[in-house]
C-alpha cells in the first residue's frame, strides 16, 4: 500500500527519473498527473510520495506546476500525501527546487529529496533504496 | 553551409498566431523569459568598487580576462547561434523564442561591458580584450561552435548551442562564484547570477527542441548524433581544462573549477536528453561555490540518507500563486 506521484510536462525530465527507479518491482504503484486539464484528473486512494519539477525560472510564482496544485487542492488526494521529492536546476539560485519547500510546507510533510534535472545513477540509487525504507518505516510507526 | 558562406535565412514567413500553438513548449518558455527579463542598470555594480581595489594584480588580471571570454560567447550566442536556430525552428513560436534568447545573450554582453567600465581602466579593459583575442584556447572553443553554426545539421547546431549555454560558460561563472563566497564582488555576483538564470532556460529550452528533432530520426541515426554529442563534450572539455589553467593556474584554483566544469558539462548532457557522464566524485563542486549558485543546494534535501528520525520540514514560502485552495 504506497505509491508514488508525479509530474512532467513534456520535456520527460521527471518521467525519465521516475522509469529509472524501477519502483514497480519493489511493489509500488505508479502514477502520473495528467499533462493537462483536458487529459482527465487524477484520484489516488493509497498513501504516495509526490515528484515534482520546479517552474517559474527563478521565480517563486508558478513554482509548483499548476496542473500538481489543481491534484493537491482536492482534499482526499491531499490527504494521502507523505512526502515530497522535488527536480529542479541550481541556476535558478534560491529558487532551486523550491517547490519541493512550498509542498512541504503546505501539506505539512517531509521535504525527502531534491535532484537536478534528470538526475543522476547517485540520486536514482538514493531515491529507490530511501523511498523502500520511507514506506518500511512508514508501515512500522503505524502498526507500533 | 550557403556557396556564399552566409548564413541561412528563412525562406517563407506565416503571420504567428500564439493562439495556436502546436508545441505548449514555446509559450511556456516565452513566458518565463519575459517574466525573467532584466537589464544591468539594476544591479548597482558601483558598489563593488571598494571591493576590486581589495583584490591583487593577479586576482584582478583573472577576473578581467574572465569577463572578456564571457563577452566574446554571449556575442557569438547573440548575433550568430540564436539566430542560426531560427531557420530550423519546427514552429513560429519557437522562432520568436530564439529571438528574445538572441536579444538577452546581446544584453548579457552589454553587462560585461558595464562590469568592465565601473571597475577597470581603459588601459586595462584593452589589455584584457587582447589577452582574450590572442588565448588559443577561447579561439578555439569560439571557432569550434561557430563551425557548428555555420554548418548545415540543424541538430548539430542544438547540439553545439546547447554546450555553449550549459557548459561552455562555466570555466568562466566560476569567477564570480568564487568573490562572492568570499564576500567580494557581491553586485557583480548578483549580475552575473541573472545570466546563469537565463542561460539555465536557454539550455533547457534548446535541448529540448533537439530531442524533438532527434525523435523524428531513424536509430542508427540517433546513434550517430549521441556519439557526436560526447565525442563534441570530450573536445571542448579538453579544451576547456587548459583555458582553465591559463585563467585560474596562477591562483591554484584550476583542480577546483574543473569539478565545476564536469559539474555543468553533466547537465548539459541531461539538457540534451542524455545520462550524466562524469562521476559523482569528479563532480563534487566546492560546497562555497554551490552555495553561491544557490543557497538551496545543500545536503539538507537528503531525508533518506539521515537517520529518518528527524526531517526538514519545508520552509515556510510566500507562494504567489492564487489558486491553491488550502
Amino acid at each position: 500500500m504506497s505509491s508514488l506521484v508525479y509530474f512532467s510536462s513534456v520535456s520527460e525530465n521527471t518521467h525519465r527519473f521516475v522509469e529509472k527507479l524501477g519502483l514497480e518491482e519493489l511493489g509500488m504503484s505508479v502514477h502520473r498527473i495528467p499533462l493537462r486539464p483536458a487529459d482527465g484528473f487524477l484520484r489516488v486512494d493509497e498513501p504516495y510520495v509526490l515528484v515534482a519539477p520546479t517552474y517559474g525560472g527563478g521565480n517563486e510564482g508558478g513554482a509548483v506546476p499548476r496542473q500538481v496544485r489543481k491534484f493537491l487542492n482536492d482534499e482526499h488526494n491531499r490527504s494521502l500525501i507523505r512526502g515530497v521529492i522535488a527536480a529542479g536546476n541550481t541556476n535558478f539560485g534560491a529558487a532551486y527546487c523550491i517547490t519541493g519547500d512550498i509542498i512541504a510546507a503546505k501539506c505539512d510533510v517531509p521535504y525527502l529529496y531534491a535532484f537536478e534535472l534528470l538526475g543522476t545513477a547517485q540520486d536514482v540509487a538514493r531515491v529507490r533504496n530511501g523511498l523502500g525504507r520511507f514506506w518500511q518505516q512508514q508501515r512500522l510507526s503505524l502498526s507500533a | 553551409m550557403s556557396p556564399t558562406g552566409k548564413l541561412k535565412l528563412i525562406d517563407r514567413v506565416t503571420a504567428i498566431n500564439w493562439n495556436r500553438l502546436e508545441d505548449e513548449k514555446d509559450l511556456e518558455v516565452w513566458d518565463r523569459l519575459v517574466g525573467n527579463f532584466w537589464l544591468p542598470e539594476k544591479v548597482p555594480v558601483s558598489n563593488d568598487i571598494q571591493s576590486w581595489n581589495t583584490l591583487s594584480e593577479h586576482e584582478k588580471t583573472m577576473t578581467s580576462r574572465v569577463f572578456t571570454g564571457l563577452t566574446l560567447l554571449d556575442t557569438i550566442q547573440g548575433t550568430v547561434g540564436a539566430v542560426s536556430l531560427i531557420p530550423d525552428a519546427l514552429t513560429p513560436h519557437e522562432e520568436a523564442v530564439y529571438t528574445n534568447i538572441a536579444f538577452m545573450e546581446s544584453v548579457h554582453a552589454k553587462s560585461y561591458s558595464s562590469i568592465f567600465s565601473t571597475l577597470l581602466s581603459t588601459p586595462e579593459i584593452d589589455a584584457a580584450f587582447e589577452w582574450s583575442e590572442n588565448n588559443e584556447n577561447l579561439q578555439k572553443k569560439a571557432e569550434i561552435v561557430l563551425d557548428y553554426y555555420r554548418g548545415d545539421d540543424p541538430l548539430k547546431r542544438k547540439v553545439a548551442s546547447t554546450m555553449l549555454e550549459s557548459f561552455l560558460f562555466y570555466s568562466g561563472f566560476y569567477a564570480p562564484m568564487y568573490w562572492s563566497s568570499r564576500a567580494k564582488l557581491t553586485n557583480t555576483a548578483d549580475l552575473i547570477r541573472l545570466i546563469i538564470r537565463d542561460e539555465a532556460v536557454h539550455g533547457y529550452y534548446i535541448g529540448y527542441k533537439y530531442q524533438k528533432g532527434l525523435a523524428k530520426l531513424t536509430q542508427p541515426e540517433q546513434e550517430d548524433l549521441k556519439a557526436y554529442t560526447f565525442d563534441l563534450l570530450f573536445e571542448l572539455y579538453e579544451n576547456e581544462v587548459e583555458y582553465t589553467d591559463s585563467l585560474y593556474g596562477e591562483l591554484g584554483l584550476t583542480e577546483d573549477v574543473k569539478k565545476f566544469l564536469r559539474y555543468n558539462g553533466n547537465k548539459a548532457l541531461m539538457n540534451l536528453g542524455y545520462e550524466a557522464l562524469f562521476p559523482k566524485e569528479d563532480t563534487d563542486v566546492n560546497p562555497a561555490i554551490l552555495a553561491a549558485l544557490s543557497p538551496n543546494a545543500d545536503e539538507n534535501h537528503d531525508f533518506f540518507s539521515g537517520s529518518g528520525s528527524s526531517y526538514v520540514i519545508g520552509k515556510a514560502v510566500e507562494t504567489e500563486d492564487d489558486d491553491w485552495d488550502f
